[in-house]
């Protein structure tokens, strides 16, 4: 059996990536929506992680992003489900066909 | 070395001092009166921006991560001049809301990360200015407590910008595989061929664009513009739009600078996408926040068209029609933000009438759809003729007469709530409705400046001076 390379990670990570954006595009829970946010980023993670690795173990650049995303995501959630709470006292639900005040 | 740091960094540390001093002054729970918080902030907003024209300098710090320049001092006294105007214009609203403190801090951060955004010299210090730019503006968005309105605005605003950011990273963690940089130093030489660049510059290319809220990715836009408070409706379509074109000159275009041709596409059919949508859309808005959303849609798309110019007269042409923008925008909003914190009423059709119980407001609204619009004696006019002198400067006329037949049909929106506001006959229209001292004063700044800036010739030279 060969080594892991480069490109088995990738693969991996835009694998995840398209599955995050299906989950974030089909599914009606706004907590699951988030979710698939984080799989997005991980998936982007990964590739900063492997990039540094396998192609430029020299310096450190790709690595520190990953620490940055990390943080930012946690915030990000954050906000997010302070907002999401917020909204279910008012129309007591998270799924987004019930936040339709606004249309066209 | 350390005079350099301060000297540099001055903007974005007056607006952290202020921060501190906000949340200080909260934990310390002496101030217990709406209005003397605001009377504060106005004061120290006033300062930053006199601050912000002294000691200018030139230079980059931490390694080339945070680069400051005589322009990018400009665009963000245009930025702290917005902000002093949009908080001044807020002063009913938040008068009676129990959490004046709190906004400012938001407000502030979302400020301060634009700053570091724009004078970013690596995509990590870039990534990072966006975020605090725009996560603080969801919770923001959220500000009207009680209202479902502006909870869903802010669902729809943090879902949708958490999203385009996670497509614009995935863009910037492969122009990390291909090129081994961050630096936007080193970046622009070594782009250049291979489709994974050309994928990663597209999809990062999408990120700006949902933050500009350029057709196709302008979804959001509408719902967040209507659902939120007037004042962060006028700091999302102004201040937030702005450092977002700045950085568009100042950084994004540069990485383009070898892949021209397939830049210069893009930006063609997105121009033409964003004006024609946004234009045919506002057209049949009755909610007033609503069709001003669209209308800076369409505002966007100019922008684009004088960014496509790609050269200094370009850029020349976008910092001033901004500086107009902004100035005309906060005049409409400044009105529109009275009526609804006053009146309640935020439908076309309920402004019928307007001009018998409100003859100034009147005048202030319809001077700056006027501007908006760029009928000729206002400042609006002149940023327009700027931005498609520049757009046809590349000797696309196709893309030129687009954008001028635009501009007829935009007309037709802008003066449809003028005649509602003179014309149209009504039984019982909004009653008088009386401002503050600071909205006046915000107001009055306003028209000044839409007046003024459009005659004054040496803004425009000082403009074109510091571009080069």
């Amino acid at each position: 059996m060969e080594n892991i390379g480069l490109t088995h990670i990738l693969f991996v990570s835009t694998t995840l990536f398209f599955i995050g954006v299906y989950g974030f595009l089909t599914r009606k829970n706004m907590i699951t929506m988030l979710m698939a946010i984080e799989l997005i980023l991980n998936s982007i993670n990964m590739n900063f992680v492997a990039f540094n690795k396998f192609l430029y173990a020299d310096k450190l650049d790709g690595i520190f992003f990953t620490v940055f995303i990390i943080t930012i995501a946690a915030a990000e959630a954050a906000v997010a489900i302070a907002i999401i709470i917020h909204l279910y006292r008012n129309i007591k639900s998270i799924d987004v066909d019930e936040a339709d005040i606004m249309k066209y | 070395m350390n005079t350099d740091f301060f000297i540099l960094m001055k903007s974005e540390m007056s607006l952290t001092l202020m921060i501190f001093i906000l949340l200080i002054l909260k934990v310390w729970d002496e101030i217990k009166d709406n209005t003397t918080w605001l009377y504060l902030v106005n004061f120290m907003l006033l300062l930053n921006f006199a601050i912000g024209f002294m000691f200018n300098g030139d230079g980059s710090l931490f390694n080339g991560m945070f680069q400051n320049s005589p322009t990018l001092a400009l665009e963000k006294n245009i930025l702290n001049f917005g902000t002093l105007i949009i908080s001044l214009l807020a002063f009913d609203w938040l008068k009676s809301h129990k959490h004046v403190p709190e906004f400012f801090m938001l407000l502030l951060s979302t400020l301060l990360g634009m700053f570091f955004m724009m004078s970013s010299g690596n995509l990590l210090m870039f990534y990072l200015g966006l975020e605090l730019a725009s996560i603080p503006l969801a919770a923001l968005a959220n500000f009207d407590l009680e209202k479902t309105k502006s909870s869903e605005a802010a669902v729809k605003m943090i879902l949708l910008s958490a999203f385009s950011s996670c497509i614009m990273l995935f863009g910037i963690s492969f122009l990390y595989g291909c090129t081994g940089t961050l630096n936007f130093a080193e970046l622009p030489s070594l782009l250049g061929s291979g489709h994974l660049q050309i994928l990663s510059l597209i999809l990062i290319f999408i990120g700006f664009a949902f933050k500009l809220s350029s057709v196709p990715f302008h979804l959001w836009t509408a719902d967040v513009y209507e659902g939120a408070p007037v004042t962060v409706t006028s700091y999302l379509s102004v201040i937030s739009k702005a450092a977002i074109a700045f950085v568009f000159i100042s950084t994004l275009s540069p990485l383009f600078i070898n892949l021209q041709s397939m830049w210069y596409n893009i930006l063609f059919l997105s121009i033409i996408l964003t004006i024609t949508v946004g234009n045919l859309f506002a057209i049949r808005q009755d909610n007033i926040k609503r069709f001003l959303a669209f209308s800076s849609i369409a505002q966007a798309g100019y922008i684009l068209l004088g960014l496509s110019a790609g050269n200094q007269m370009g850029s020349t042409a976008i910092i001033y029609f901004l500086l107009v923008y902004l100035l005309s925008n906060l005049g409409a909003f400044g009105v529109i933000g009275l009526v609804s914190a006053l009146a309640d009423k935020e439908n076309i059709s309920d402004y019928k009438g307007f001009y018998k119980t409100n003859p100034m407001l009147s005048w202030v609204l319809a001077i700056s759809l006027f501007s908006l619009a760029g009928v000729p004696p206002t400042a609006g006019f002149f940023g327009k003729m700027f931005l498609v002198t520049a757009g046809a400067s590349k000797g696309n006329y196709i893309l030129v007469i687009i954008a001028s037949l635009n501009m007829i049909v935009s007309l037709y929106y802008y003066l449809r709530v003028v005649k509602a506001i003179f014309v149209d006959p009504n039984e019982n229209p909004i009653a008088k409705v009386e401002g503050s001292l600071s909205s006046k004063v915000g107001m009055i700044v306003c028209m000044t400046g839409v007046i003024i800036v459009g005659f004054a010739s040496n803004i425009y030279d000082l403009i074109n001076q510091l571009t080069h």
